[in-house]
């Protein structure tokens, strides 16, 4: 121990010295290392505030029943007019057929990776699988679906259902991800007890092991959905745009939300004649505005019913 | 290069639970002292005391004085980091960076305070602590190899050495031979009786073989039960304390009687 | 199905002691539902396969017309096809600007994600961590087109002065060269508006490995007289690196596919340029896909899906990659 380049040993008063000394370069990097990490923080609540506060405070003004329950239908120019109604159709019915072909598949396929598939080499492909499906771009499963109908149909066919299977290509990924997370969460357990028993297996995936995850099960749904209920790309090119409403999912053109909103910016401002007090130059922007204010508070509600679910209903068996 | 340390009136808490309660105690500079007691008596959390380890865990705080050479280690002008520099610690399980080789592993230390350490210097440095730890010629050929390869024991005196090679005033071992075999523990234990001419070392360990083995002292922390603080009920010569100890407590539990 | 059986014979109850000795007496029907329930999840595992199979031979029957098609032809029947180039001279400048847009939002995104994910794990008290790490989800929540419609209406304006102090000041770099747009409807803005997008999936990764560094190394460097910066260079940065490194290539992913957000903010072009700051230079897949394919005709269609067609391959590429860093690391920390 004779070969040291550090100072020698303190010794009584020195000691204290010692303890003191801090190294004020280390201290102080570690000071500004610590200022960045907040800095980073802070820096990122930046636009989330900025975009909640003017989606509310510029939607919130045109925001009434008015603009909810009518459409758009004969609302030209700047006329203080039109609604949303035909979008939220749309949407709604868009998104829940989605749902209808998503849930069950995603479901099923995550119990047969959970319950069946356990470490057969189609089970660990279906999980690659999914996590290059998880990858897809929007757009790109807009343009399948296209390509799907257009096959189907033939080219150019334009209506609610492609789009919900554009979403739905989206949205299984999803499901199957979050699904087979709850079911691996239930004790092995609770499923032997039930073999036991004598229950048959698919009774005991049935009536135990997807009751004791049903509220997983649901918040996974839940926030599934409002990941895809804001999606625009595929339904632009799958939909298309309409002004008036259309309750058929498989009949003609459906306006959704989403490309309401963008509809509505891409218009921009109307050129209105000087002194025409109808004519509302930015009454498009106003219902891009309103209507994503109505799209951001969907699928806020919908990730809090989806939390909510968990904290309450969720069964204690950690 | 070895300091005395006076413990006084000290408690030691986890939020509102008090884990240790009033623990008054001298360790003598260059000898070891063992700390023995039933799991959860305190023991360990109160050696984490010593470098200010123990506050790193979220509400942790300590009441009372810890001083070194008549500095009082939670003083107010005490910088915690600096005091982890002069009471280095090796702890249960080994736990060399696994990203760094041999040599970086011994470094490791030096380099936050001295980064522009000549590499002859550093050839030194790293030589003198490989040999302090009784590593150098199992390690000599192969420095710049990660130190994960190595087998449990020599991890272990891998941390020693990183332990030693920043110079520290005290060293802590919380168990250090409770994840080895028993030919690695020797090797430990033959290297604490050498530390001790330079070191005031402290070891926590369950195994009262290695406290009679290797200590000068030994305390006896002991739990009334859960949810009570652990006391220390005494601290002796370890002759003493395994011949002929004063409270009954310690005499149960050095026989076996429970715990 | 035969399961219906055990339930008529007995009154109707839930599965519970009572049951067994009925379903051992139809045993032999409980397995053949057994095996119909095995089929069907089996099934929609295989399912997925399907699917993913049925994207790739979809985009290229569909794209197949443009792919074999003479560029001439091309030219001729689809209005904004470029002429005298080939259907890889028209798809080369989107690549080269679906790559930049996420390249610079990643380079954006990771170091604040980085700074985010370690505030969240090893600086914020465990109580504020929690609470933070939801609002940082909050902003996957939001939907694509409100960042469009945030992008495009409130940010640019504000960030166009920034830009032209970029401009003016390092405007010798070429990527903040040539002239400033008025109007901050520029590459440079959409990449900050895609690193908002992609930061909470990038911080929601690196959060979970920083928070899995073993305990035991981060007390060896503490016990060396580390600062809590020190202790993450020393521990929790080198555990970390695989995992930070496959967060920024699903962020990438994330980036590259990115729709609604270019088209709504950037002012497109078909260049291969650097300029960040200047209008009309550069245009990604999605967002071209996007603003033509409402009006385009059949081959217009068809060269549209052979674009979307290596955009697909591109993201596929990219998270592949990505997930086998993943595993690759699940290997060796479980040797840990």
């Amino acid at each position: 121990m004779t070969t040291t380049p550090t100072t020698p040993t303190p010794a009584g008063s020195s000691l204290r010295e010692a303890l003191q000394a801090t190294d004020h370069r280390r201290r102080r990097t570690d000071r500004i290392m610590r200022g960045l990490i907040i800095a980073a923080f802070v820096l990122a609540m930046i636009p989330l505030l900025s975009l909640s506060w003017t989606v509310v405070s510029r939607g919130i003004g045109r925001l009434d029943s008015y603009f909810l329950l009518n459409s758009m239908r004969g609302v030209f120019g700047g006329m203080d007019a039109g609604g949303i109604y035909h979008a939220i159709v749309g949407t709604l019915e868009i998104t829940l057929f989605a749902a209808l072909i998503s849930v069950p598949i995603g479901i099923m396929a995550a119990i047969y990776l959970v319950e069946y598939g356990a470490g057969k080499p189609l089970a660990k492909l279906v999980t690659f699988l999914v996590d290059v499906m998880t990858g897809i771009p929007s757009i790109v499963a807009g343009l399948f679906a296209y390509a799907l109908f257009a096959l189907l149909l033939g080219p150019g066919a334009k209506f609610g259902a492609i789009g919900s299977v554009a979403l739905s290509v989206l949205m299984i990924p999803v499901v199957i991800r979050s699904s087979e997370e709850m079911l691996r969460l239930v004790p092995n357990e609770l499923r032997e007890a039930s073999l036991a028993l004598g229950v048959p297996r698919w009774l005991t995936i049935v009536k135990v092991v997807l009751r004791t995850s049903v509220a997983g099960l649901t918040t996974g749904v839940m926030l599934a959905i409002a990941r895809v209920i804001g999606e625009t790309a595929p339904l632009l090119l799958t939909v298309g745009v309409v002004d008036s409403i259309n309750f058929n999912l498989f009949e003609g053109r459906m306006m959704t939300l989403p490309v309401y909103v963008y509809r509505q910016y891409a218009q921009g401002l109307v050129p209105c004649t000087e002194g025409d007090a109808s004519c509302i130059a930015d009454i498009n922007l106003q219902r891009a505005w309103a209507a994503a204010l109505t799209l951001f508070l969907i699928v806020m509600v919908l990730n809090l019913i989806g939390r909510l679910v968990t904290r309450f209903f969720a069964p204690k068996i950690r | 290069m070895a300091q005395r340390i006076d413990v006084k009136d000290l408690n030691i808490y986890y939020g509102a639970f008090k884990a240790v309660e009033d623990v008054n105690m001298t360790i003598e500079p260059r000898s070891v002292t063992a700390f023995i007691g039933p799991s959860g008596c305190g023991k360990s959390t109160f050696l984490r005391t010593l470098n200010r380890m123990h506050e790193v865990i979220p509400g942790a705080r300590v009441e009372g004085t810890v001083a070194v050479e008549g500095v009082d280690l939670y003083g107010a002008e005490i910088d915690p980091v600096a005091v982890r520099r002069q009471v280095g610690m090796v702890f249960q399980r080994p736990n060399p960076f696994p990203t760094m080789s041999i040599a970086e592993n011994v470094l490791a230390g030096v380099r936050l305070n001295n980064r522009r350490i000549s590499k002859g210097d550093a050839n030194d440095l790293v030589e003198a602590s490989l040999r302090g730890a009784n590593l150098w010629n199992e390690v000599k050929d192969r420095l710049d190899r990660p130190g994960s390869g190595l087998s449990g024991g020599q991890q272990q005196r891998l941390c020693i050495a990183r332990a030693i090679a920043v110079k520290p005033q005290v060293l802590l071992m919380d168990e250090p031979c409770s994840a080895l075999d028993p030919i690695s523990t020797l090797a430990i234990e033959d290297l604490i009786a050498e530390l001790k001419s330079e070191y005031t070392i402290v070891i926590v360990t369950h195994n009262m073989q290695q406290a009679a083995r290797v200590s000068e002292r030994t305390a006896f922390f002991n739990i009334a039960g859960t949810g009570q603080p652990g006391k220390l009920i005494e601290i002796d010569d370890t002759a003493t304390m395994f011949s002929s100890p004063k409270e009954q407590a310690t005499e149960d539990y050095i026989s076996g009687r429970f715990g | 199905m035969t399961s219906t059986q055990p339930r008529t014979a007995g009154p109707t109850e839930p599965v519970k002691p009572g049951a067994t000795a009925r379903r051992l007496r139809s045993g032999h029907g409980d397995r053949g539902g057994s095996r119909v329930f095995r089929w069907v999840a089996t099934g929609a595992g295989v399912l997925i396969l399907l699917i993913l199979a049925a994207v790739a031979v979809f985009l290229i029957q569909r794209a197949w017309p443009a792919l074999t098609a003479d560029s001439a032809d091309l030219s001729d029947a689809v209005s904004w096809f470029p002429d005298d180039t080939s259907l890889l001279g028209f798809v080369g400048p989107l690549i080269f600007g679906t790559l930049l847009a996420a390249a610079v939002s990643l380079l954006i995104a990771t170091p604040i994600a980085i700074g985010i994910a370690l505030f969240t794990s090893h600086y914020a008290p465990r109580k504020l961590a929690n609470a933070l790490g939801y609002v940082v989800d909050l902003l996957a929540a939001i939907p694509s087109v409100v960042y469009g419609l945030w992008g495009g209406l409130v940010l640019s304006p504000i960030v166009q002065p920034v830009w032209e102090f970029l401009n003016q000041y390092l405007g010798w770099i070429p990527f903040f060269g040539g002239v400033v747009s008025p109007t901050g409807r520029v590459m440079m803005t959409v990449a900050v508006v895609l690193a908002v997008m992609i930061l909470p999936i990038i911080t929601a990764i690196c959060r979970e490995v920083f928070l899995q560094t073993p305990r035991l190394h981060e007390e060896a460097a503490l016990a060396l007289g580390a600062t809590q910066w020190e202790v993450v260079r020393m521990a929790v940065l080198p555990f970390a690196r695989s995992g930070i490194v496959s967060a920024a290539m699903l962020g990438l992913g994330r980036a590259l596919g990115e729709t609604m957000a270019v088209l709504m903010i950037l002012s497109p072009g078909f260049l291969y340029s650097f300029r960040l700051l200047e209008a009309g230079q550069q245009q990604t897949i999605a967002a071209n896909i996007a603003a033509q394919f409402p009006e385009a005709n059949q081959t217009g269609v068809a060269t549209l899906i052979a674009t979307g067609l290596a955009l697909f391959i591109i993201t596929l590429a990219v998270n592949m990659a990505a997930r086998a860093i993943v595993a690759r690391r699940k290997d060796f920390s479980g040797a840990n």
